[in-house]
């Protein structure tokens, strides 16, 4: 399988991919160990609260779409790590029962200065659930290997 | 003062706590979530430009999130005890400006703390959002991580 390199990133380009089931399990599973608020853990408590009803942990929802992205095309990326993340929106909850997929969109892109063998890469993810509602939209800056032969040539 | 958003200072910090990371949590967290090779093995680090195993920044932030909620469990405990009365907390609309200027290794101690950075209205009367800066610093005194996290909090009624 061919890598995706920073030169295969080019700006405005849309990926779709990604089937995350969600279950309580796993809901519950993430926020025992990451964020045991009560509307993460348990269902009767997490009616009485602002949630009406148990929710993922917006860090859960932004690790599954990570696990997407990951199964979806930064398994074949050259990555080399994330510089940062502007931004997170948690713009929906995510339930027991949502089904979650990703958009992903090529923002800017340049080389980076200081190391001529890595690219910057700015990825705008989008998460919907199964009514392709945005639930979460994350804009964050890849760092990316160049291609050999470009780095080489440099 | 209370727990509740009317009595939020800005600039008040909070020592959240520090946590360990090992080897094998550094693993176990990124097969189920962020399977990059870099935070899967050494030998698969190798290859990467930080030349042995490091932790997922998701990692490091989850492990933010837990402290966070683990020191306001104790400071309900401490008000409660005081007799005072208890804010609901919300959740959150998002978080901004993640950054993990160094990586996190197996054996590094992270250290937390938060900053209340804002205090602002919302729509709803009964509800304030904070906005705190969150950092990680190792056992050299280096940030691994800091972002700036929102939460709506309950206001004192009028």
């Amino acid at each position: 399988m061919d890598k995706l390199y920073f030169e295969d990133f080019i700006s405005g380009d849309v990926r779709e991919y990604g089937d995350c089931e969600v279950s309580a399990l796993r809901i519950k599973a993430f926020a025992e160990q990451f964020d045991p608020q009560p509307f993460h853990l348990d269902e009767e408590a997490a009616k009485e609260t602002m949630a009406q009803g148990l929710i993922a942990s917006g860090w859960h929802t932004v690790v599954m779409l990570h696990r997407m992205n990951c199964d979806g095309f930064l398994g074949k990326m050259a990555s080399q790590g994330g510089l940062g993340v502007d931004e997170i929106k948690w713009l929906k909850p995510v339930r027991p029962g949502d089904h979650l997929s990703a958009r992903c969109t090529i923002g800017a892109t340049r080389p980076s200065k200081s190391r001529p063998e890595l690219g910057i890469v700015e990825l705008n993810f989008e998460t919907f659930n199964q009514k392709l509602e945005v639930v979460m939209t994350e804009k964050l800056i890849a760092l990316v290997s160049r291609r050999p032969a470009t780095a080489a040539a440099l | 003062m209370s727990l509740f958003f009317d009595d939020f200072q800005i600039g008040a910090e909070s020592e959240l706590g520090s946590h360990v990371f090992t080897k094998e949590g550094i693993i176990a967290f990124a097969i189920l979530y962020d399977p990059q090779p870099f935070h899967l093995s050494d030998e698969g680090a190798k290859k990467s430009i930080y030349g042995s195993l490091i932790a997922s920044g998701w990692h490091t932030a989850s492990i933010c999130m837990r402290l966070i909620v683990d020191h306001r469990v104790r400071q309900r405990a401490e008000a409660a005890a005081r007799g005072e009365a208890l804010p609901k907390t919300g959740v959150s609309p998002g978080v901004r400006d993640l950054r993990w200027p160094v990586a996190v290794r197996p054996g590094d101690r992270i250290t937390y703390s938060s900053r209340i950075e804002s205090l602002t209205e919302t729509k709803r009367p009964e509800w304030g959002l904070v906005t705190s800066r969150m950092s990680g610093v190792n056992q050299n005194g280096a940030e691994v991580f800091s972002g700036l996290g929102g939460v709506l909090w309950e206001r004192l009624k009028a």
